[in-house]
């Protein structure tokens, strides 16, 4: 399992790739392992905003239907239409053709508490 | 060990419509002494259909084939162990089926005097006396048409009193060992979701709750026991934190298998409760339901509930409309009520003591499962359960072994699998609730099965990856069913 050194994590199994003012948000290979085959995705749209821990979107495996917590607040720049049509892109590559959503950040404080990998890998080796 | 399952000859049998041959029919009703009138000329144009496209040609035999056959590919309740978790999937005795076909029941009609329908009314309001003694709620509403919908119909309640009171209030907390059904309710009802974690051994703490009830929250929703198997042993000091902020206690009562006649949710400090008839009382489940969801209230939400109402006056029986609190109807008419009468006639049958030790047998059957699997599945709460136990597959995983391999190897063995990957805080759970139903002859053997597909995940995993094998149809591929279904015939 992969966990790159240049993301962010948080411990709702987000990962996060922070270019300037924009977050590239996704679901960790962790997170996609655990769920199994991901058959649905639902994202917000274009325009709208996120909050920190709050929902932002659905993701639904065979097995489960969990909730995708945003990791930092601000309006969605982007959202990843292609993953809707093909959500087996989150099983297959995570980190790469399966990024969910851009966020334009509020505030850059809210960066400071999110995990990094080794801090991160160290979580799910304890939540096991 | 002489395994249930094993295979015998099953016919194939297309859709109904594709076994029509123009022209071809069953029986044909009886000529009419009432002169014909064209539907044109009775039946405004724009609801008029031109052609009934598609409707198959059969005669009766065709048909009765048809349904037969595809009755003996299914598996339920009257043919086999089905232990699915948090799911009561116990025995429904026959007598409530009789009890429920009494013409005097079966061929009422909803908009009959209510002259003529004492008995129905009767029945509704002695089955409203006897949850309300199960539960020591207050009141009860029959109408709510299944479990989530009871959820909705008590939450919707709940958000009328805070109205009415001018301070409406817009979140309700969650525990993660809660049934699936209590978000999606509450999100329904406008409320916002504030999740909380149970602590290490499987519970809802006090400071949990604490921590985030305040004067915005309109409640608490878990359920009791939870979807571990749980008793939620703090609940009436919860209860407390949770009333002395002005909120209420909703619990989700679809786990009452484990509670009814041991204790009365009303005096642990719960406000609110909605029953599943078709786990708790007897009555079927899914295809074979419907399901009904009756809900019980404390005093303080008694305005609120849906209307009619049954009342009584001296001997008589009457339906009351005029509540002006209330959130109004939930369903048409009256709810499901050939439910009621098959709930009606188990409690009368089973009596107090009777569904007290239904009770105590389900926990103890339960607990018996637990002590005798916990080495061969990794045991996810090593502690007393009520109903239901939750193992993991963390001891299979080294071989390759998931959850669904041995639920789809159980298919072999004859059992319909226990729930699985739910509750959610166990990563590949099995969730399994026997009921009290069952015999110790079919728990030791259903053990001894388990047992045997552990060793099996040991020695010759392939027979697992590749179950099942005896059924009609083999592993289906859920995957694509999931994100290619086909939803329409011919599509």
């Amino acid at each position: 399992m992969e966990f790159p050194k240049d993301l962010k994590y948080t411990k709702e199994h987000e990962w996060v790739k922070v270019e300037g003012k924009i977050a590239t948000i996704g679901i960790t290979d962790y997170a996609q392992d655990s769920l199994g085959d991901v058959v649905y995705v639902e994202l917000p749209q274009e325009g709208g905003s996120v909050t920190k821990h709050e929902p932002f979107g659905v993701v639904e495996s065979v097995k489960a239907v969990s909730d995708l917590y945003s990791p930092v607040s601000g309006s969605v720049a982007e959202v990843n239409d292609a993953i809707i049509d093909s959500p087996e892109a989150i099983n297959e590559d995570p980190y790469g053709d399966a990024w969910m959503v851009k966020v334009e950040i509020s505030s850059q404080s809210e960066l400071d508490d999110l995990l990094t990998a080794d801090e991160y890998q160290k979580f799910i080796e304890e939540e096991k | 060990m002489e395994a249930n399952g094993t295979s015998g000859l099953l016919l194939e049998e297309p859709l109904i419509f594709e076994k029509s041959s123009p022209g071809r029919t069953g029986i044909g009703p009886a000529s009419s002494d009432v002169p014909e009138v064209p539907p044109s000329e009775a039946v405004p144009g724009k609801f008029l259909r031109k052609d009934l496209d598609g409707f198959p040609d059969l005669s009766e035999i065709d048909t009765v084939r048809h349904y037969t056959r595809l009755s003996q590919w299914n598996f339920g309740v009257d043919s086999g162990f089905y232990p699915l978790g948090s799911c009561t999937m116990k025995y429904n005795p026959k007598i409530n089926e009789a009890a429920c076909r009494l013409p005097g029941f079966s061929n009422i009609h909803p908009y009959e005097p209510q002259e003529l329908t004492q008995g129905a009314l009767e029945l509704m309001h002695s089955l409203e006396t006897y949850l309300s003694e199960i539960t020591g709620m207050a009141a009860i509403t029959l109408q709510p048409s299944a479990g989530a919908h009871g959820e909705l119909c008590g939450l919707l309640m709940m958000a009328a009193y805070f109205k009415s009171k001018g301070r409406p209030r817009t979140k309700i907390i969650i525990p993660d060992t809660a049934h699936g059904t209590n978000p999606a309710s509450s999100h329904l009802a406008g409320f916002k979701v504030v999740p909380v974690k149970s602590e290490g051994r499987g519970v809802l703490s006090v400071e949990a709750v604490a921590a985030v009830m305040d004067e915005d929250t309109a409640g608490l929703m878990l359920t009791n026991p939870n979807t571990l198997g749980l008793f939620e042993r703090n609940i009436k000091e919860i209860a407390e934190v949770v009333h002395s902020r002005g909120g209420f206690v909703y619990c989700d009562g679809a786990n009452m298998n484990a509670l009814m006649g041991l204790t009365r949710l009303g005096e642990l400090g719960v406000d609110v409760v909605q029953l599943n008839l078709h786990k708790t009382f007897s009555t079927p489940h899914g295809g074979g339901g419907p399901g009904s969801g009756p809900v019980g209230v404390g005093k303080a939400l008694e305005p609120f509930l849906p209307v009619p109402r049954v009342k009584k006056e001296g001997d008589r029986y009457g339906l009351v409309f005029d509540r002006p609190d209330t959130i109004g109807r939930m369903k048409s008419f009256y709810g499901n009520f050939s439910i009621m009468v098959r709930a009606y006639a188990y409690i009368r049958r089973m009596g107090g003591e009777g569904l007290k030790r239904a009770a105590i047998a389900a926990i103890l059957n339960a607990n018996y499962i637990k002590e005798r699997l916990k080495g061969a599945y990794h045991l996810a709460f090593d502690e007393p359960c009520m109903h239901e136990c939750v193992f993991s597959d963390r001891l299979q995983l080294g071989s390759g072994i998931s959850t669904m391999d041995v639920a789809k190897r159980l298919i072999d063995y004859g059992y319909h699998p226990p729930t699985v990957y739910f509750p959610l805080v166990v990563p590949g759970a099995i969730m399994v609730e026997p009921t009290e139903t069952e015999s110790i002859e079919t728990l030791d053997k259903f053990i001894e099965v388990m047992k045997r597909i552990a060793e099996e995940a040991k020695t010759n995993p392939e027979l697992l990856k590749n179950a099942p094998a005896t059924t009609k149809t083999a592993r289906v591929d859920e995957t694509r069913a999931a994100r290619e279904p086909v939803l329409k015939w011919e599509g």
